[in-house]
């Protein structure tokens, strides 16, 4: 058996939604390099919907396909929605991590938490409890 | 496929696949039964002895067959160790980038009472003649120094670190399980007193290795029960995997002085190729290193991610990372020889084979290129790099 689901080398060796919002109105950075993850969560938020979202990930196989997937679950969904995501709704949307990679969906779930933080601080909305 | 993963293990060789599987079909009998078709596994079991002494200047009667290198590093090392306690000595030198069948000994060992002292490896990932005299004690009962390192593949100087053990009077273990098969090891010459070597590393079988244990060393037995090995190695023999490791053995040696020197020249030209990608570095000596070892860091990119990629592109390696180790940590090797947790994560280790073309050696730079390329293309700590908010270490 493989290490990682076909979904999570799918979502490896394509990531959807790589790279940089110049606009963003919402950044997460999570992570360190001493760790070996790092990631980068970029969004566009408008009338209360993701209207756009990029990553950048430092990190292993399942910390770029958590980034992937996690973006996939959230674009052009309204940010009461997202802001729900959990790590669980990323790992199983990927048919699963090893029990040792899930800190990889935890990161990822951590970064749009933090981008919307950001977002927050920016506007003056209040989305997150 | 190109397989560069040799240090981890290597493909059986043709020879030593059919002498396996030959002794499986006709020498299946246990080598501890009297009658001729027993005897005639003993004969195999100890042509096979004598084979493998001779590879590395010892005599048959100091070869001890084992599961693997690990069973002959623990076995060495709490051997060594239980002489030193009867002498009320209890202190041990080794070296801080040993294989973790010796380190995790060595802990076991501290725990017990023995005071262990883990040298310094330098940036080069060499430790000096010097070092280890300067850290042998009154009361040191071992030396345990790895011949060449798993990861970085330096060469460590054994025969000047044995004379100074001899002199001293202490004994001398080296795990030799890159060494053995790939560069002259030869246990008079280098005044080692106890060695590990692995057959699976040489184009042998899995699941063989051996202890060289010099006359007069009383050994500890791992595993207590029949009189195998002269009683310090319980267990009926795997005749035919040991049989295939001399096999394999021989082969390696009468090869040796050739395929070292192809591995050089393509071990040379893939350095010189992966030197070419910015903010990169080599780790380890680039001279003192095993013929087949290259070790990179590359500054900005995580070390699982390009083994990925580099499997898509039928290309076979291994890396320090946390997450190829299994734990939060990167590779104590790299750490040992200075590298931060940054940089460490984002490393590559080739071991390249004997078959390897220059061809081949072309085809890895260019896919390592493009791969490290690729990945640093959306990697958030490139970025900052790139835009001067945080300083290149490499």
């Amino acid at each position: 058996m493989a290490l990682y689901s076909e979904k999570v080398m799918d979502h490896f060796r394509n990531p959807r939604n790589v790279g940089v919002i110049e606009d963003a109105n919402g950044i997460g950075e999570v992570g360190n390099a001493k760790c070996g993850d790092i990631m980068k969560m970029y969004l566009k938020i408008k009338d209360g919907v993701v209207e756009d979202v990029k990553f950048e990930t430092f990190g292993c196989g399942s910390a770029i396909a958590s980034s992937s997937m996690a973006t996939e679950l959230i674009k052009g969904q309204p940010v009461e929605e997202v802001k729900k995501l959990t790590n669980k709704a990323v790992a199983e949307a990927l048919d699963g991590l090893p029990a040792y990679k899930m800190h990889c969906s935890v990161l990822a779930e951590e970064a749009i938490q933090s981008a919307l933080k950001d977002y927050q601080e920016r506007t003056g909305e209040k989305i997150l409890n | 496929m190109i397989y560069a993963d040799n240090a981890a293990t290597t493909r059986m060789s043709d020879a030593a696949i059919h002498t396996m599987t030959a002794l499986m079909k006709e020498s299946w009998g246990n080598p501890s039964s009297l009658y001729a078709h027993g005897q005639n596994a003993r004969e195999v079991l100890e042509k096979a002895r004598g084979d493998v002494a001779a590879v590395i200047g010892a005599q048959p009667v100091e070869i001890y067959f084992t599961s693997g290198g690990s069973e002959a590093d623990n076995q060495a090392i709490r051997s060594a160790a239980a002489i030193g306690a009867k002498n009320g000595k209890r202190h041990i030198v080794s070296t801080a980038f040993e294989h973790h069948a010796v380190l995790h000994t060595l802990n076991r060992l501290e725990k017990e009472g023995f005071e262990v002292t883990l040298l310094d490896v330098h940036e080069n990932g060499i430790v000096t003649p010097d070092q280890v005299a300067a850290a042998i004690r009154e009361d040191t009962c071992l030396v345990t120094i790895m011949y060449a390192n798993n990861e970085i593949g330096t060469i460590q100087p054994i025969p000047e670190i044995g004379e100074i053990c001899r002199k001293k009077k202490v004994l001398f273990h080296v795990d030799a399980v890159q060494a053995v098969g790939h560069i002259p090891v030869d246990v008079e010459r280098d005044r080692i007193d106890l060695l590990s070597a692995s057959a699976h590393k040489f184009h042998g079988p899995k699941g063989v290795g051996f202890l060289y244990a010099r006359k007069g060393i009383r050994l500890t037995n791992l595993i207590e029960g029949g009189a195998q090995e002269r009683g310090k190695r319980a267990g009926t023999e795997n005749v035919p995997g040991i049989a295939a490791m001399a096999e394999a053995l021989r082969e390696a040696a009468a090869d040796m002085t050739e395929n070292a020197a192809h591995l050089t020249a393509m071990r040379d030209l893939l350095i010189a190729g992966l030197k070419e990608i910015p903010h990169g570095a080599l780790n380890g000596d680039a001279g003192h290193r095993l013929p087949g070892n290259v070790n990179f860091c590359f500054e900005g990119i995580e070390g699982e991610s390009l083994l990925l990629l580099l499997d898509d592109k039928g290309i076979c390696a291994s890396s320090g990372s946390a997450c190829t180790s299994g734990s939060l940590d990167p590779s104590h090797v790299l750490l040992a020889i200075g590298r931060v947790h940054d940089v460490a994560h984002g490393s590559l280790r080739l071991s390249i084979g004997e078959e390897i073309t220059e061809k081949e050696v072309e085809y890895i730079i260019q896919s390592v290129k493009e791969v490290v390329e690729y990945l640093r293309g959306f990697s958030p700590i490139w970025r900052d790099l790139m835009a001067g908010k945080k300083e290149f270490i490499l």
